[in-house]
């Protein structure tokens, strides 16, 4: 099951706001990470974004909670570099505020009463248009040389079932004032989100929800006028059967003796319960194997391009992260 | 903090709970996709062919599990599922429609009159749809129903997907909060008598902020918010006796909570942090649910059994039983990592009792799968 390497393609290439979402569980940080790590690669400079407070990539690359600021993440060969910043929608609507109104001393009192969360559960739009407001903020700015600031950026973005709302700037203005700052900042948030430089990655894993999940989020996407970018199929299992055997592991007929006399062949002397377990195993494997195929077809059918990450059975840290990035390279990320 | 490790955790007896009929209320809670529908659903399913009176409340079921349980058409009440075979118990299942329970709620609460007041409100149907603890605050609302009925011996109740487990027992209060009207009131009308003790606590920046959030969220929304509080006022009263009531529900020795986990570090974290929540606020925990393990079914050691596939493939003619022992180190690996992860948990929390549940090698969406899926709780 392995991707060509024109999985990338030059549309992707050339997108500067790439937005990873994924059902919960299916290793989205893990994907956003992997995926800006290899964007740095060929001496780039990377913006890594997270919007939830979950302060997910702290812990994926084992450091103290980021706080709502740019901050060094990690060195990527070739020179490029991977910065991290945390998004909070009540700091971001304090600066915001602040840059047309001198709060002061209020605005942390407001703050500590609750009042901010307050406007911003007033009006649910108003947080996603602030956090995309940042983030728009972060793919435009440019140095002194009008060079931007950061060649990529990517945004951990919320799940599949909430990222087409997200990304509906649009939709959410509605609830909000008809004028003032917001508003006007807004219109390029839409225009970026719309462009050819941006689109929307879905992390899946060959499982029955995340598959209809990512297909969900296709179509609402595309009804949204959002660009689909490509499925990140993680935790990929390897398999073991050779292709014409699994169909009959599947339906349970692996032959017992025959596992014996090859066991023997290798110099293992099995006792009938191990002979027994290892069969059941097999049989568990290849239903698995089954399953997953279905679900591979399935994906396909969105036509996108797929990019497969292995799973890591000791679990995911920084080097890891690397490492699937070194993957997505091979696979044309670029 | 943790007391030294005393071997193996106690084993969760799950068909002792189930036939317990003091046990009342069963809360199956754990952070998202780690597989708390299905379990609530197979436990269900199992206390009612062993006899008990059950209905489950899902939140969000798969599809095809939800038309399994006969739950196709979207219904805010309890229907019978009709179960195969002669069992003494009975099934029902619902799935909550939190628009729904909140319109009813309210027409309960409200006057007629002031019902269609706050139904029709803008405000209303944002907080009624899209804040983010209704579905909570809703789910809670139905665990009271439900067991008001008195219908059921048994109510299994699934808690909704969200990011952390923690958030079944925080959004009420956060709901609450909103609605209590005072922040409202205050930014609708600052120079109002209410607004003035604000004002004088921060300085005339009050002021400023109401300009500024009426600037970004419009007046429009602010009056609309506010007319909703008004409206919502008398009948705030009742709505908060009604979550404290449920509160109680889940304090009381009837209720059982089930955290349940998959073996990854962030669903074990969550369901750490669940543990000692429930400890603090005195609710009853019954144990710790581990889905979808991969426990090593042949007992062979992974290097030997890759030493011979290494061997078998140099020969070439045995491709098959190579691949058989290949996959069986994988699986070696795998559950090594489960019984790591899983070490963590039991080191802190060793007095949990706890029951892991193999994982089925296909996705479990009819009666059968979650007959299997009940045996495989109750470790038979």
């Amino acid at each position: 099951m392995t991707t060509p390497p024109s999985g990338w393609t030059d549309e992707l290439a050339r997108v500067r706001l790439h937005v990873v979402t994924g059902k919960g569980g299916t290793g989205k940080t893990t994907g956003a990470a992997a995926l800006a790590v290899a964007l740095a690669h060929g001496g780039r400079r990377v913006l890594l974004v997270e919007v939830e407070g979950r302060q997910g990539l702290a812990q994926l690359f084992g450091r103290s909670p980021l706080p709502y600021a740019e901050e060094h993440l990690t060195r990527v060969p070739g020179g490029g570099e991977v910065r991290a910043l945390a998004v909070d929608a009540e700091a971001a609507l304090l600066e915001y505020l602040s840059m047309f109104y001198n709060l002061g001393f209020a605005g942390r009192t407001l703050r500590k009463m609750g009042a901010i969360e307050f406007a911003t559960t007033l009006a649910p739009g108003l947080r996603d248009v602030l956090l995309t407001g940042k983030v728009k903020e972060c793919v435009t700015r440019t140095d002194s040389r009008g060079r931007h600031a950061y060649d990529a950026v990517v945004l951990d973005a919320p799940p599949t079932g909430r990222v087409a709302k997200f990304l509906d700037v649009t939709r959410a203005m509605a609830d909000l004032a008809k004028v003032g700052p917001i508003r006007d900042q807004s219109e390029g948030v839409v225009r970026l989100l719309h462009s050819g430089e941006t689109a929307v990655h879905l992390v899946a894993l060959l499982e029955e929800l995340p598959v209809q999940e990512t297909l969900e989020a296709v179509d609402e996407l595309d009804a949204a006028d959002l660009r689909p970018g490509a499925v990140l199929v993680n935790r990929v299992r390897p398999v073991r059967l050779p292709a014409g055997e699994v169909d009959t592991a599947a339906r349970g007929a692996v032959d017992a003796e025959h596992v014996v006399s090859g066991l023997r062949n290798a110099g293992l002397d099995p006792a009938p319960a191990v002979v027994t377990g290892l069969v059941d195993q097999t049989v568990e494997h290849a239903l698995r194997v089954r399953s997953e195929r279905a679900a591979m077809t399935q994906l396909a059918a969105a036509g996108l391009p797929v990019l497969e990450l292995p799973d890591r059975p000791d679990g995911i840290d920084a080097g890891v992260v690397h490492e699937l990035a070194e993957l997505l390279i091979e696979q044309g990320v670029r | 903090m943790s007391s030294p490790r005393a071997g193996r955790p106690p084993m969760l007896d799950v068909d002792g709970l189930l036939d317990d009929r003091g046990t009342r209320v069963l809360v199956c809670c754990g952070s998202g996709g780690v597989g708390k529908t299905t379990t609530a659903a197979a436990l269900a399913l199992r206390a009612a062919e062993r006899g008990r009176r059950v209905v489950v409340l899902t939140i969000d079921p798969a599809r095809r599990l939800a038309q399994s349980l006969g739950l196709r058409q979207l219904g805010n009440h309890p229907r019978r599922v009709q179960l195969d075979g002669d069992f003494p118990g009975e099934l029902s299942a619902m799935m909550l429609d939190m628009r729904r329970t909140f319109d009813e709620m309210v027409m309960t609460h409200a006057g007629r009159e002031r019902a269609e007041q706050i139904l029709a409100n803008p405000f209303y149907q944002t907080i009624s749809t899209s804040f983010s603890g209704t579905q909570e605050y809703m789910a809670m609302e139905k665990l009271g129903q439900l067991a008001a009925t008195g219908d059921w011996d048994l109510i299994v109740v699934d808690t909704p997907p969200s990011r952390s487990a923690l958030d079944f027992l925080d959004a009420p209060q956060r709901l609450s909060s909103v609605l209590d009207g005072r922040i409202i009131r205050m930014l609708s009308a600052p120079a109002r008598a209410g607004g003035r003790g604000i004002a004088r606590l921060v300085g005339a920046g009050f002021g400023l902020f109401a300009k500024a959030v009426s600037t970004v969220v419009g007046g429009q929304l602010l009056a609309d918010a506010s007319a909703f509080v008004q409206a919502f006022d008398s009948m705030f009263g009742g709505f908060r006796e009604r979550a404290k009531a449920t509160y109680r529900l889940l304090r009381s020795p009837g209720t059982a909570f089930l955290v349940v986990a998959a073996p990854e570090p962030d669903a074990l974290r969550e369901a750490a942090y669940f543990v000692e929540r429930l400890a603090a606020e005195g609710m009853p925990l019954a144990g710790l649910v581990l889905n979808r393990t991969h426990p090593v079914l042949a007992d062979l050691p992974a290097p030997s059994a890759l030493a011979a596939a290494d061997e078998l493939d140099r020969s070439g003619d045995d491709p098959v039983v190579a691949a058989v022992l290949r996959l069986h180190a994988d699986r070696v690996a795998v559950a090594e990592r489960e019984k790591r992860l899983l070490g963590r948990f039991v080191d802190a929390h060793s007095e949990v009792p706890l029951i892991g549940v193999p994982a089925l090698p296909t996705d479990v969406h009819d009666m059968e799968g979650l007959r299997e899926i009940g045996h495989r709780l109750a470790g038979t």
